[in-house]
């Protein structure tokens, strides 16, 4: 098998990592949001809650729940390894979203809630148009590491069966016997990846930087 | 005699054992500007976040022209936005111009449609005269800039009532005036207002009538003339003058 073919087959695996990664970072995001809003401006009681989801999920290694969600799933409706394994992704994402959410939510002054509240705003459309667009743009860099991780962590899904790049790097290199070829292509691949990502949202975070005097 | 917009009778608010202030009446009529002063500490801001519903009383009653605003089936968001409220540290919407700052109430409030909210809000900030600044952020703003488009933004809702929460104890001495001067002409054009401030100079020359607080309770309230001149009790002439000769070198300078 020649360079060409060889690098090919691994980086066709690429799709499938994108596809693991767009499914479960938004969806970790989206999870994560409405998590962080309930912990903050729930109660008591929900934020005991929240608190309990996020102490769970981030306590255990991220396979292992990925096996357990895959085994629910699987058992109860019947989704492809792919979908499983993105969704539970998205679900494991969405606890270390939520503290980065969180976290945002309470680094913006609570006079901003007050001074909306003040001009007859509800509480919701003092979320939604106050509170959430200064704590989006004060989560791109924390969210920009959990983005990688996300990335990388899509890897995962090769316990399930998932031809990504890992299955793939570890398919051909155990046919071909060339190990250390076939994991360094899947690193690079990953690494640029990552590098991509976390450029693009460097952009988006200098271009939506509230104007200040300095 | 003129209409009463504001009735507070008996009013409470407790914090744990901590008494904030105790059976306070107070009526504010249609036009009026009245100008609260006391030592810090004596709830006169509490007083004000009650009146706008931010924070629940322990007891006592709060009527808006007719309508009792602490009945428990009152929706407090709709009373709200006939309150206007302009506080100490402006909080102006940090991620807004100071133009949409004033627009984003009208248009999620009020629902007007975009384009009549877009020249209402520039009609408030010309008449803050910072028309020029519309597309500024607040960080772009120097703070009496800030509080004049805070100010705007209380105006733009039509409130039948403003507050105004120590609105220039957060400024520089020199930016104080300018905001003192957006507030008088706002108590000459009629506007009925509640102010807690330390501004003697406003609070003679604007005020209808000046209401001392001390220790959670009202002491007395009268005219200016009359706390200045013929106060019953010897404590409102105390504070009054030593509060005057402390901010009053800070007008001079400025």
């Amino acid at each position: 098998m020649d360079l060409s073919r060889f690098i090919q087959y691994i980086a066709s695996g690429t799709a499938y990592t994108l596809g693991v990664t767009i499914i479960a970072l938004p969806s970790g995001l989206i999870l994560g949001i409405i998590f962080a809003i309930i912990y903050v401006y729930g109660g008591k009681i929900a934020a005991r809650i929240m608190n309990f989801y996020s102490t769970i999920m981030r306590g255990i290694p991220p396979i292992v729940l990925l096996f357990i969600l895959y085994f629910i799933m699987s058992g109860s409706i019947n989704l492809t390894p792919f979908w499983a394994g993105s969704i539970s992704l998205g679900i494991i994402s969405s606890a270390y979203q939520m503290e980065i959410i969180r976290g945002a939510i309470l680094s913006v002054s609570g006079g901003q809630m007050i001074a909306a509240l003040a001009i007859g705003m509800s509480r919701m459309q003092a979320i939604r148009y106050i509170i959430l667009p200064q704590t989006l743009r004060l989560a791109i860099p924390p969210w920009s590491n959990e983005a990688a991780i996300v990335i990388k962590d899509s890897s995962l899904v090769y316990a399930l069966g998932v031809p990504e790049i890992l299955r793939r790097a570890q398919l051909i290199s155990a046919s071909t016997q060339q190990p250390f070829l076939a994991y360094t292509t899947a690193a690079f691949i990953y690494f640029v990846l990552v590098l991509i990502t976390n450029t693009l949202l460097g952009r988006l975070e200098k271009r939506l930087r509230i104007p200040a005097n300095p | 005699m003129a209409n009463h917009i504001l009735t507070i009778k008996n009013l409470t608010k407790i914090y744990g054992d901590n008494v904030i202030f105790e059976g306070i009446d107070l009526t504010v009529d249609e036009g009026d500007t009245i100008v609260i002063i006391g030592p810090s500490g004596t709830g006169k801001s509490t007083l004000l976040r009650c009146i706008n519903l931010l924070t629940k009383p322990n007891g006592g009653q709060i009527w808006l022209d007719d309508l009792e605003i602490t009945a428990a089936d009152v929706d407090e968001d709709n009373v709200r936005q006939h309150i206007g409220m302009v506080f100490q540290n402006f909080l102006l919407f940090n991620h807004l111009t100071a133009l949409n700052n004033v627009k984003l109430g009208l248009v999620k409030v009020k629902k007007m449609d975009k384009a009549a909210a877009e020249t209402k809000a520039f009609q408030e900030l010309e008449r803050v005269g910072l028309s020029d600044r519309a597309h500024h952020y607040p960080g772009q703003l120097s703070g009496g800039q800030q509080q004049r488009v805070a100010i705007a933004r209380a105006l733009a809702m039509d409130p039948r009532i403003m507050l105004f929460d120590e609105p220039t104890s957060a400024l520089d001495p020199e930016l104080i005036g300018e905001v003192l001067e957006v507030m008088r002409k706002l108590s000459l054009a009629g506007m009925t207002m509640v102010v807690v401030t330390h501004e003697m100079g406003f609070a003679r020359e604007v005020a209808d009538r000046i209401v001392f607080m001390e220790k959670g309770s009202i002491v007395e309230q009268g005219s200016p003339d009359d706390l200045f001149y013929r106060p019953k009790f010897p404590r409102t002439r105390e504070f009054l003058w030593k509060i005057t000769e402390l901010y009053g070198k800070k007008e001079e300078e400025a």
